[in-house]
Protein backbone atom coordinates (compact mmCIF):
# COMPACT_ATOMS: atom_id res chain seq x y z
CA UNK A 1 0.00 0.00 0.00
CA UNK A 2 2.96 2.37 0.20
CA UNK A 3 2.96 2.99 -3.66
CA UNK A 4 -1.02 3.82 -3.41
CA UNK A 5 -0.34 6.20 -0.25
CA UNK A 6 2.67 8.11 -1.88
CA UNK A 7 0.76 8.25 -5.04
CA UNK A 8 -2.38 9.83 -3.16
CA UNK A 9 -0.35 11.93 -0.79
CA UNK A 10 0.90 13.59 -3.86
CA UNK A 11 -2.27 13.91 -5.08
CA UNK A 12 -4.16 15.19 -2.23
CA UNK A 13 -1.75 17.71 -1.97
CA UNK A 14 -3.24 18.72 -5.10
CA UNK A 15 -6.68 18.51 -4.25
CA UNK A 16 -7.47 19.12 -0.85
CA UNK A 17 -7.55 23.32 -1.17
CA UNK A 18 -9.51 22.69 -4.26
CA UNK A 19 -11.84 20.28 -2.98
CA UNK A 20 -13.80 23.10 -1.15
CA UNK A 21 -13.69 24.63 -4.88
CA UNK A 22 -14.92 22.27 -6.17
CA UNK A 23 -17.98 23.60 -7.93
CA UNK A 24 -15.52 26.47 -9.79
CA UNK A 25 -13.04 23.81 -11.67
CA UNK A 26 -11.93 26.70 -13.46
CA UNK A 27 -9.23 26.99 -10.20
CA UNK A 28 -5.97 25.08 -11.59
CA UNK A 29 -5.54 23.16 -8.54
CA UNK A 30 -1.27 22.96 -9.80
CA UNK A 31 -0.47 26.75 -8.97
CA UNK A 32 0.26 27.32 -5.04
CA UNK A 33 0.64 23.66 -4.14
CA UNK A 34 4.27 23.58 -5.58
CA UNK A 35 5.07 25.04 -1.80
CA UNK A 36 2.90 23.31 0.49
CA UNK A 37 4.58 21.89 3.42
CA UNK A 38 4.83 18.17 3.37
CA UNK A 39 4.23 17.66 6.99
CA UNK A 40 0.32 17.02 6.34
CA UNK A 41 1.13 13.16 5.54
CA UNK A 42 -0.73 11.75 8.22
CA UNK A 43 -4.35 11.98 7.21
CA UNK A 44 -3.43 12.14 3.85
CA UNK A 45 -3.64 8.75 2.81
CA UNK A 46 -7.18 7.54 3.90
CA UNK A 47 -8.44 11.06 2.29
CA UNK A 48 -6.19 10.97 -0.46
CA UNK A 49 -7.30 7.13 -1.64
CA UNK A 50 -10.80 8.65 -1.74
CA UNK A 51 -9.94 11.72 -3.93
CA UNK A 52 -7.66 10.28 -6.05
CA UNK A 53 -10.58 8.64 -8.39
CA UNK A 54 -11.88 11.99 -8.37
CA UNK A 55 -8.47 13.39 -8.88
CA UNK A 56 -8.26 12.82 -12.83
CA UNK A 57 -11.14 14.31 -13.53
CA UNK A 58 -11.02 17.58 -11.60
CA UNK A 59 -7.04 17.64 -12.35
CA UNK A 60 -8.52 17.27 -16.40
CA UNK A 61 -10.71 19.88 -16.56
CA UNK A 62 -8.77 23.48 -15.74
CA UNK A 63 -10.36 25.83 -17.90
CA UNK A 64 -13.75 24.03 -18.93
CA UNK A 65 -16.46 26.49 -16.99
CA UNK A 66 -18.71 25.96 -19.62
CA UNK A 67 -20.23 23.32 -18.97
CA UNK A 68 -23.51 24.22 -17.07
CA UNK A 69 -22.65 22.84 -12.98
CA UNK A 70 -25.41 19.85 -12.41
CA UNK A 71 -24.43 18.52 -16.03
CA UNK A 72 -20.82 18.59 -15.06
CA UNK A 73 -21.03 17.26 -11.57
CA UNK A 74 -23.17 14.19 -13.10
CA UNK A 75 -20.20 13.39 -15.83
CA UNK A 76 -17.79 13.98 -13.65
CA UNK A 77 -19.31 11.31 -11.09
CA UNK A 78 -20.13 8.94 -13.90
CA UNK A 79 -16.50 9.34 -14.55
CA UNK A 80 -15.31 8.17 -11.47
CA UNK A 81 -17.02 5.40 -11.25
CA UNK A 82 -16.42 3.90 -14.52
CA UNK A 83 -13.26 4.78 -13.73
CA UNK A 84 -13.16 2.69 -10.19
CA UNK A 85 -15.14 -0.15 -11.90
CA UNK A 86 -12.44 -0.47 -14.40
CA UNK A 87 -9.08 -0.58 -11.99
CA UNK A 88 -11.60 -3.33 -10.23
CA UNK A 89 -11.41 -5.26 -12.97
CA UNK A 90 -7.94 -5.01 -14.20
CA UNK A 91 -6.96 -5.49 -10.42
CA UNK A 92 -8.48 -8.30 -10.28
CA UNK A 93 -7.44 -9.89 -13.17
CA UNK A 94 -3.68 -8.68 -13.13
CA UNK A 95 -3.36 -10.55 -9.18
CA UNK A 96 -4.46 -13.38 -11.08
CA UNK A 97 -1.19 -13.91 -13.22
CA UNK A 98 1.38 -11.34 -10.81
CA UNK A 99 0.94 -11.50 -7.68
CA UNK A 100 1.04 -8.23 -6.79
CA UNK A 101 0.81 -8.19 -2.94
CA UNK A 102 3.84 -10.76 -3.24
CA UNK A 103 5.51 -8.21 -4.87
CA UNK A 104 4.69 -4.90 -2.96
CA UNK A 105 6.34 -6.92 0.04
CA UNK A 106 9.68 -6.84 -1.79
CA UNK A 107 9.95 -3.21 -2.30
CA UNK A 108 8.56 -2.38 1.44
CA UNK A 109 12.55 -0.94 1.42
CA UNK A 110 13.77 2.35 2.86
CA UNK A 111 17.12 4.16 2.89
CA UNK A 112 18.47 2.86 5.69
CA UNK A 113 18.17 -0.62 4.79
CA UNK A 114 19.29 0.27 1.23
CA UNK A 115 22.52 1.57 2.67
CA UNK A 116 23.00 -1.20 4.97
CA UNK A 117 22.41 -3.82 2.28
CA UNK A 118 24.62 -1.80 -0.19
CA UNK A 119 27.57 -2.30 2.43
CA UNK A 120 26.52 -5.90 3.30
CA UNK A 121 27.43 -6.42 -0.67
CA UNK A 122 30.35 -5.36 -1.04
CA UNK A 123 31.74 -5.91 2.93
CA UNK A 124 29.52 -8.78 4.46
CA UNK A 125 32.80 -9.94 6.19
CA UNK A 126 32.02 -8.14 9.89
CA UNK A 127 28.48 -9.17 9.83
CA UNK A 128 26.94 -11.72 12.02
CA UNK A 129 23.50 -12.49 12.15
CA UNK A 130 22.13 -13.68 8.59
CA UNK A 131 18.93 -15.08 9.52
CA UNK A 132 15.52 -13.63 8.70
CA UNK A 133 13.72 -12.49 11.40
CA UNK A 134 10.02 -13.83 11.14
CA UNK A 135 6.91 -12.14 12.32
CA UNK A 136 4.22 -14.86 12.95
CA UNK A 137 4.91 -17.49 10.48
CA UNK A 138 5.53 -14.32 8.02
CA UNK A 139 8.81 -12.88 6.59
CA UNK A 140 9.55 -9.20 8.08
CA UNK A 141 9.38 -6.51 5.33
CA UNK A 142 12.81 -5.34 4.39
CA UNK A 143 12.47 -2.14 5.96
CA UNK A 144 12.81 -3.69 9.21
CA UNK A 145 15.14 -6.22 8.80
CA UNK A 146 18.33 -6.32 6.83
CA UNK A 147 18.90 -9.88 6.20
CA UNK A 148 15.87 -10.02 3.91
CA UNK A 149 15.89 -10.39 0.18
CA UNK A 150 14.41 -7.31 -1.60
CA UNK A 151 13.93 -6.72 -5.75
CA UNK A 152 14.59 -3.06 -5.40
CA UNK A 153 18.55 -3.19 -5.67
CA UNK A 154 17.98 -5.75 -8.16
CA UNK A 155 15.94 -3.97 -10.37
CA UNK A 156 18.21 -0.67 -9.81
CA UNK A 157 21.08 -2.36 -10.51
CA UNK A 158 20.17 -3.69 -13.54
CA UNK A 159 18.58 -1.05 -15.10
CA UNK A 160 22.04 0.96 -13.72
CA UNK A 161 24.34 -1.32 -15.03
CA UNK A 162 22.76 -1.27 -18.40
CA UNK A 163 23.08 2.65 -18.07
CA UNK A 164 26.92 2.36 -17.18
CA UNK A 165 27.45 -0.43 -20.44
CA UNK A 166 25.66 2.08 -22.47
CA UNK A 167 28.37 5.02 -20.72
CA UNK A 168 31.41 2.36 -21.44
CA UNK A 169 30.27 1.62 -24.72
CA UNK A 170 29.96 5.34 -25.46
CA UNK A 171 33.58 5.98 -24.03
CA UNK A 172 35.40 3.53 -26.50
CA UNK A 173 33.33 4.95 -29.56
CA UNK A 174 31.03 1.66 -29.91
CA UNK A 175 27.82 3.22 -28.69
CA UNK A 176 24.51 3.13 -30.54
CA UNK A 177 21.00 3.13 -29.13
CA UNK A 178 20.43 -0.27 -30.31
CA UNK A 179 23.23 -1.53 -28.25
CA UNK A 180 21.41 -0.55 -24.80
CA UNK A 181 18.61 -2.89 -26.28
CA UNK A 182 21.11 -5.58 -27.03
CA UNK A 183 22.85 -5.37 -23.75
CA UNK A 184 19.42 -5.32 -21.82
CA UNK A 185 18.01 -7.96 -23.17
CA UNK A 186 20.74 -10.30 -23.22
CA UNK A 187 21.56 -9.68 -19.78
CA UNK A 188 17.93 -10.18 -18.80
CA UNK A 189 18.40 -13.47 -20.75
CA UNK A 190 21.49 -14.51 -18.57
CA UNK A 191 19.40 -13.69 -15.16
CA UNK A 192 16.51 -15.89 -16.30
CA UNK A 193 18.42 -18.86 -17.44
CA UNK A 194 20.39 -18.58 -14.09
CA UNK A 195 17.23 -18.34 -12.10
CA UNK A 196 15.81 -21.51 -14.27
CA UNK A 197 19.24 -23.19 -13.60
CA UNK A 198 18.84 -22.86 -10.12
CA UNK A 199 15.20 -23.65 -9.96
CA UNK A 200 15.42 -26.77 -11.62
CA UNK A 201 18.82 -27.63 -9.17
CA UNK A 202 16.70 -26.97 -6.35
CA UNK A 203 13.94 -29.40 -7.39
CA UNK A 204 16.63 -32.02 -8.33
CA UNK A 205 17.98 -31.67 -5.08
CA UNK A 206 14.41 -31.95 -3.26
CA UNK A 207 15.62 -29.27 -0.81
CA UNK A 208 12.58 -28.34 1.42
CA UNK A 209 13.22 -24.59 1.63
CA UNK A 210 10.99 -21.98 1.80
CA UNK A 211 12.93 -19.92 -1.12
CA UNK A 212 10.17 -18.76 -3.53
CA UNK A 213 11.10 -17.88 -7.03
CA UNK A 214 11.30 -14.17 -6.46
CA UNK A 215 13.83 -14.84 -3.78
CA UNK A 216 16.07 -16.23 -6.24
CA UNK A 217 15.16 -13.36 -8.67
CA UNK A 218 16.28 -11.16 -6.10
CA UNK A 219 19.62 -13.32 -4.90
CA UNK A 220 20.56 -13.31 -8.34
CA UNK A 221 20.27 -9.60 -8.80
CA UNK A 222 22.19 -8.84 -6.29
CA UNK A 223 25.51 -9.02 -8.57
CA UNK A 224 24.98 -5.93 -10.41
CA UNK A 225 25.77 -4.14 -7.62
CA UNK A 226 29.17 -5.19 -7.97
CA UNK A 227 29.60 -5.11 -11.60
CA UNK A 228 28.85 -1.35 -11.60
CA UNK A 229 31.11 -1.18 -9.00
CA UNK A 230 33.89 -2.50 -11.16
CA UNK A 231 33.35 -1.07 -14.39
CA UNK A 232 32.74 2.42 -12.74
CA UNK A 233 36.45 1.54 -10.84
CA UNK A 234 37.41 0.36 -14.82
CA UNK A 235 36.23 3.40 -16.37
CA UNK A 236 38.06 5.78 -14.11
CA UNK A 237 41.05 4.33 -13.35
CA UNK A 238 42.01 1.79 -16.15
CA UNK A 239 42.03 -1.67 -16.72
CA UNK A 240 44.16 -2.69 -13.38
CA UNK A 241 41.38 -0.64 -11.46
CA UNK A 242 38.65 -2.86 -13.04
CA UNK A 243 40.18 -5.87 -12.31
CA UNK A 244 41.08 -5.31 -8.74
CA UNK A 245 37.47 -4.20 -8.19
CA UNK A 246 35.80 -6.80 -9.42
CA UNK A 247 37.91 -9.53 -7.72
CA UNK A 248 36.77 -7.62 -4.07
CA UNK A 249 33.58 -8.00 -5.15
CA UNK A 250 33.09 -11.52 -6.84
CA UNK A 251 34.62 -12.44 -3.35
CA UNK A 252 32.28 -10.34 -1.42
CA UNK A 253 29.55 -11.40 -3.54
CA UNK A 254 30.99 -15.18 -2.95
CA UNK A 255 30.67 -14.89 0.76
CA UNK A 256 27.57 -12.88 0.51
CA UNK A 257 25.59 -16.30 -0.94
CA UNK A 258 27.48 -19.12 0.73
CA UNK A 259 26.13 -16.77 4.03
CA UNK A 260 22.81 -16.27 3.27
CA UNK A 261 21.92 -19.10 1.26
CA UNK A 262 23.30 -21.64 3.83
CA UNK A 263 20.62 -21.00 6.40
CA UNK A 264 17.76 -21.05 3.63
CA UNK A 265 19.38 -24.84 2.39
CA UNK A 266 20.68 -26.52 4.79
CA UNK A 267 19.35 -28.30 7.50
CA UNK A 268 19.25 -26.17 10.64
CA UNK A 269 22.60 -28.41 11.77
CA UNK A 270 24.62 -28.33 9.14
CA UNK A 271 24.16 -24.66 8.86
CA UNK A 272 25.05 -24.07 12.57
CA UNK A 273 28.61 -25.28 11.71
CA UNK A 274 28.42 -28.76 12.56
CA UNK A 275 29.53 -31.14 10.23
CA UNK A 276 26.96 -33.77 9.65
CA UNK A 277 27.40 -36.64 7.62
CA UNK A 278 25.65 -37.96 4.91
CA UNK A 279 24.85 -37.61 1.13
CA UNK A 280 22.27 -35.75 1.10
CA UNK A 281 23.42 -32.57 3.23
CA UNK A 282 27.41 -32.92 1.40
CA UNK A 283 24.80 -32.45 -1.63
CA UNK A 284 23.26 -29.29 -0.37
CA UNK A 285 26.57 -27.88 0.72
CA UNK A 286 27.60 -28.50 -3.26
CA UNK A 287 24.79 -26.77 -4.43
CA UNK A 288 24.94 -24.27 -2.41
CA UNK A 289 28.73 -23.38 -3.47
CA UNK A 290 27.96 -23.85 -6.97
CA UNK A 291 25.12 -21.20 -6.57
CA UNK A 292 27.46 -19.16 -4.48
CA UNK A 293 30.64 -19.71 -7.16
CA UNK A 294 28.18 -19.22 -10.31
CA UNK A 295 27.89 -15.47 -9.51
CA UNK A 296 31.56 -14.46 -9.89
CA UNK A 297 31.35 -16.40 -13.36
CA UNK A 298 29.00 -13.87 -14.36
CA UNK A 299 29.91 -10.88 -12.93
CA UNK A 300 33.82 -11.34 -15.19
CA UNK A 301 31.14 -12.54 -18.08
CA UNK A 302 28.98 -9.78 -18.31
CA UNK A 303 31.31 -6.99 -18.08
CA UNK A 304 34.96 -8.14 -19.20
CA UNK A 305 33.40 -6.93 -22.67
CA UNK A 306 32.87 -3.45 -22.05
CA UNK A 307 36.13 -2.31 -20.40
CA UNK A 308 39.02 -1.88 -23.11
CA UNK B 1 26.90 -13.21 -26.88
CA UNK B 2 23.71 -11.15 -28.09
CA UNK B 3 21.00 -13.03 -26.43
CA UNK B 4 17.63 -11.72 -26.98
CA UNK B 5 14.71 -13.03 -25.17
CA UNK B 6 13.52 -14.55 -28.66
CA UNK B 7 16.65 -16.76 -28.67
CA UNK B 8 15.68 -17.87 -25.08
CA UNK B 9 12.18 -18.78 -26.23
CA UNK B 10 13.75 -20.81 -29.03
CA UNK B 11 16.06 -22.68 -26.83
CA UNK B 12 13.38 -23.09 -24.34
CA UNK B 13 10.96 -24.38 -27.43
CA UNK B 14 13.71 -27.27 -28.69
CA UNK B 15 14.65 -28.46 -25.56
CA UNK B 16 10.70 -29.42 -24.54
CA UNK B 17 10.48 -30.69 -27.86
CA UNK B 18 13.65 -32.87 -27.01
CA UNK B 19 11.92 -34.35 -23.71
CA UNK B 20 8.68 -34.67 -25.44
CA UNK B 21 10.40 -37.23 -27.81
CA UNK B 22 11.25 -39.34 -25.82
CA UNK B 23 10.40 -42.62 -25.95
CA UNK B 24 8.91 -44.69 -22.78
CA UNK B 25 9.37 -48.62 -23.98
CA UNK B 26 11.21 -47.92 -26.81
CA UNK B 27 13.74 -45.88 -24.99
CA UNK B 28 13.21 -45.20 -21.27
CA UNK B 29 13.18 -48.06 -20.36
CA UNK B 30 16.06 -49.69 -21.76
CA UNK B 31 18.35 -47.42 -19.72
CA UNK B 32 16.70 -48.04 -16.61
CA UNK B 33 14.53 -44.72 -17.05
CA UNK B 34 11.41 -45.95 -17.11
CA UNK B 35 8.23 -45.45 -15.27
CA UNK B 36 8.27 -48.77 -13.45
CA UNK B 37 11.47 -48.21 -12.31
CA UNK B 38 11.00 -44.96 -10.69
CA UNK B 39 8.81 -46.44 -7.50
CA UNK B 40 11.76 -46.04 -4.97
CA UNK B 41 11.69 -47.01 -1.04
CA UNK B 42 9.32 -44.60 1.09
CA UNK B 43 12.15 -42.74 3.00
CA UNK B 44 12.51 -39.36 2.40
CA UNK B 45 15.56 -39.14 -0.47
CA UNK B 46 14.20 -39.94 -3.71
CA UNK B 47 17.67 -39.47 -5.32
CA UNK B 48 18.24 -37.61 -8.24
CA UNK B 49 17.95 -40.04 -10.75
CA UNK B 50 14.62 -40.67 -9.65
CA UNK B 51 13.78 -36.86 -9.66
CA UNK B 52 14.65 -36.50 -13.32
CA UNK B 53 12.74 -39.55 -14.22
CA UNK B 54 9.71 -37.71 -12.79
CA UNK B 55 10.48 -34.55 -14.06
CA UNK B 56 10.73 -36.33 -17.61
CA UNK B 57 7.54 -37.78 -16.88
CA UNK B 58 5.87 -35.05 -15.93
CA UNK B 59 7.14 -32.85 -19.14
CA UNK B 60 6.09 -35.63 -21.43
CA UNK B 61 1.96 -35.30 -19.93
CA UNK B 62 1.74 -32.03 -19.43
CA UNK B 63 3.34 -30.36 -22.66
CA UNK B 64 2.36 -33.08 -25.26
CA UNK B 65 -0.90 -30.70 -26.63
CA UNK B 66 0.50 -27.51 -25.85
CA UNK B 67 3.34 -28.44 -27.54
CA UNK B 68 1.17 -28.81 -30.57
CA UNK B 69 0.43 -25.64 -30.66
CA UNK B 70 3.15 -24.20 -30.34
CA UNK B 71 5.55 -25.91 -32.80
CA UNK B 72 2.84 -25.03 -35.42
CA UNK B 73 2.36 -21.48 -34.68
CA UNK B 74 6.75 -21.52 -34.75
CA UNK B 75 6.51 -23.16 -38.08
CA UNK B 76 4.05 -20.69 -39.79
CA UNK B 77 5.92 -18.13 -38.48
CA UNK B 78 9.59 -19.34 -39.88
CA UNK B 79 7.79 -20.15 -42.92
CA UNK B 80 6.43 -16.43 -43.11
CA UNK B 81 9.02 -14.68 -42.08
CA UNK B 82 12.49 -16.83 -42.21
Amino acid sequence: MDYTATQSGFRQRKLQPSMHLRNSPGDGPDGSQLFEDTSRAGPGPQAGYRNQQAGPQTAGFPGQTLLSEPMSNLAMAYGSSLASQGREMVDKNLDRFIPISKLKYYFAVDTVYVGKKLGLLVFPYMHENWEVSYQQDTPVAPRFDVNAPDLYIPTMGFITYILVAGLALGTQSRFSPELLGVQASSALVWLIMEVLVVLLSLYLVTVNTDLTTIDLLAFAGYKYVGMIVGLVAGLLFGKPAYYLSLLWCCAAIFIFMIRTLRLKLLSEAAAEGKLVRGARNQLRMYLTMAIAAAQPIFMYWLTFHLVR
Amino acid sequence: MAFTLYSLIQAAILCINAVAVLHEERFLSKIGWGVDQSVGGFGDEPGIKVQLMNLIRSVRTVMRVPLIAVNSVCIVLLLLFG
